[in-house]
């Protein structure tokens, strides 16, 4: 029997080689997704450019503006005069937050007398717009403090807070978790799927189960090549992630290993069950698109954070997507160097997923040869 | 008539829900006989060869392929058949001797068998020079018979071919049905299903299928007697209609 399953997976090996469509969706799509993921979609930013509308013009505003400056991540664009340039800026597209500063400032601040700075953002980008928001409150809550302390006031409440697993909010650390998670999915279910149509459109597939072959074992020799690689592709990110972007891995990397080859399994398993359903290879790259890659992207809290989203998605996300389990035993691991114990419901939930798509595979695999 | 029974059916029917695709066929194939079976697309043709391979359950009657019943035996009914489709099915991206090796590996044969019937293969087919070519490379007519040779790896007693000339020009087909002669000659049972009535004629006995039913049985020349026509197409036409 193993000799037969050895010549399978031999020959599933030459299609994989031969075919460089399948070798760039195997080693290029992730490499690249990768790079793309950790260079160009980060939440973190640079000087953004800003315009000051000072009605003070004292000596504490423009501590203050200078203050906002030097934290690298504003630049100031212009300081206005009045009012109706505010819009200006934001129309020709050069200033991203406007920051106005009323009229005795410097009296108010000190005086303390209640006292409000007017932040206008661009709220055709909301996620920008509320993290620019939030930076700027923080410098100026910030530059208060740093100001107030020095004459004593007892009565303000300082807020300090740190981030932990991710102290400098570094994008990379959830979006390297996140990339393994979809780019396993995707790749795993897609080529698996595509190979299994693809016998059947060549008709060969007629032939292998007219041969003595258990279904079984079909399914085994086709899925088998795709696991290993799969698995050399999580590796792979892994690296990347850990060497290229920072992401540290405080977690058992064995434990981390057994994971992803748990996930890989359970992505195969959804490959073997589309292919099942679809009857050509355009079908069934359509199917882990739409089925697999939008649910990965959208649903499992990797892009878009579960507290924002509507609750019916946020219980579809969290429960049907299997990218959501994995994303937190990734996090978990990676990030917060925890064990076996704490990630053990998800690692449950993935296993269980996998049991019931191996399942439903291989009855509908079976009931196609009757 | 103490020929060997290769392929032996009674009242073999097949059912899907209240459709009949085949009912209750019973006809007996000799060993060593080219036994075409034809039909129009939609006879049954497809359905009762599928039982006959092992893929489909007979929802009735009995059918015996190589000794093996196709109701409880298909495993051992697939040991020992051999079967080409239309389409070839070779891989496109394997050189002719993976194949080789591919399907002679998943039949189960030793390295030194599979060793063997590659060059066999390679030199009866005279495909030494393009071994180590991708299939896709090579001429229809070429992979017709490599196809065939290939369905033959494991020395089966019965091969069914289903069509197995479908879109070849007829010089290529006259030169395969050489082949099919050569291997029915060697005691192997060919079971041949064509829409090519001028290959009807090359068969030793042919049946006709109609609406699932078998509608004429016999050699072409008494079948074109009993229906007086001149040639099988003409003995088909009447049948059909």
């Amino acid at each position: 029997m193993f000799k037969i399953f050895k010549a399978f997976v031999k020959k599933e090996l030459y299609h994989i080689i031969r075919d460089k469509r399948t070798l760039i969706i195997l080693f290029g799509i992730p490499i690249v997704q990768v790079l793309l993921f950790g260079y160009a979609v980060s939440t973190e930013f640079k000087d953004a450019s800003i315009d000051v509308l000072d009605y003070a013009k004292d000596e504490t505003s423009i501590q203050l503006i200078q203050h906002i400056q030097s934290s690298g991540h504003f630049t100031l664009n212009k300081v206005l005069t009045s009012e109706a340039d505010i819009e200006s800026g934001f129309k020709e597209g050069n200033v991203a937050l406007v920051m106005v500063i009323p009229k005795d400032f410097s009296s108010d601040f000190y005086g303390n007398n209640p006292l409000t700075i007017q932040l206008i953002a661009d709220g055709s980008d909301p996620n920008k717009a509320n993290t620019l928001v939030q930076y700027t409150t923080r410098l100026i809550q910030s530059f208060q403090k740093n100001k107030l302390q020095q004459i004593e006031n007892p009565f303000l409440i300082t807020v300090e807070d740190r981030m932990l697993y991710n102290p400098q909010l570094i994008s990379a650390y959830n979006f390297i978790p996140g990339t393994i998670a979809f780019i396993l999915l995707i790749i795993s279910a897609m080529l698996t799927s595509l190979a299994i149509t693809r016998e059947k459109e060549l008709g060969t597939m007629e032939i292998l189960l007219v041969s003595p072959l258990p279904p079984l074992l079909i399914i085994l020799g086709k899925v088998t090549p795709y696991a290993l690689l799969s698995f050399i592709d999580a590796i792979l990110v892994l690296i990347i992630g850990h060497f290229v972007f920072k992401v540290p891995l405080l977690g058992s990397l064995i434990l981390l290993l057994l994971c992803c080859l748990l996930y890989v399994i359970l992505a195969l398993s959804l490959g073997i069950f589309i292919s099942t359903k679809a009857k050509t290879q355009q079908q069934a790259m359509l199917a882990s698109m739409m089925g697999l890659m939008l649910p990965t992207m959208i649903l499992s809290g990797f892009i878009f954070p579960f507290s924002s989203m509507p609750q019916v998605l946020q219980v579809i996300g969290s429960i049907v997507v299997p990218a959501t389990y994995f994303i937190e035993i990734l996090k978990a691991v990676m990030l917060r160097g925890v064990g076996f114990q704490s990630v053990v419901i998800e690692i449950a939930i993935l296993l269980g997923m996998t049991i019931v798509l191996l399942a439903l595979a291989l009855k509908n695999f079976k009931i196609r040869l009757e | 008539m103490n020929t060997p029974i290769a392929i032996e059916l009674d009242k073999l029917t097949k059912r899907f829900g209240d459709f009949i695709a085949v009912d209750a066929i019973t006809f007996k194939v000799k060993k060593g006989e080219i036994f075409g079976f034809l039909g129009a697309n939609g006879a049954g043709k497809t359905t009762a060869i599928k039982m006959l391979i092992g893929l489909s359950k007979p929802t009735e009657g009995m059918g015996k392929v190589a000794g093996f019943n196709v109701d409880t035996e298909p495993e051992k009914i697939k040991k020992n058949i051999g079967y080409m489709s239309q389409k070839f099915s070779l891989y496109d991206d394997l050189t002719v001797v993976e194949n080789i090796q591919f399907y002679g590996g998943i039949y189960g044969l030793s390295r030194e068998k599979i060793k063997e019937k590659t060059t066999e293969i390679l030199e009866e087919l005279e495909l030494t020079e393009v071994s180590k070519s991708l299939v896709i490379s090579l001429p229809l007519g070429w992979k017709q018979r490599l196809a065939f040779a290939i369905s033959m790896v494991h020395d089966p007693e019965i091969v069914f071919l289903d069509e197995p000339t479908g879109g070849v020009d007829p010089r290529v087909r006259r030169q395969f049905w050489e082949t099919i002669y050569q291997v029915a000659e060697k005691g192997r049972t060919v079971f041949v299903t064509t829409h090519y009535m001028d290959e009807a004629e090359y068969c030793d006995r042919v049946s006709i299928m109609v609406a699932g039913k078998i509608e004429a049985l016999d050699t072409p020349h008494n079948l074109k007697q009993q229906f007086e026509a001149t040639s099988m197409d003409e003995v088909f036409l009447k049948l059909a209609r």
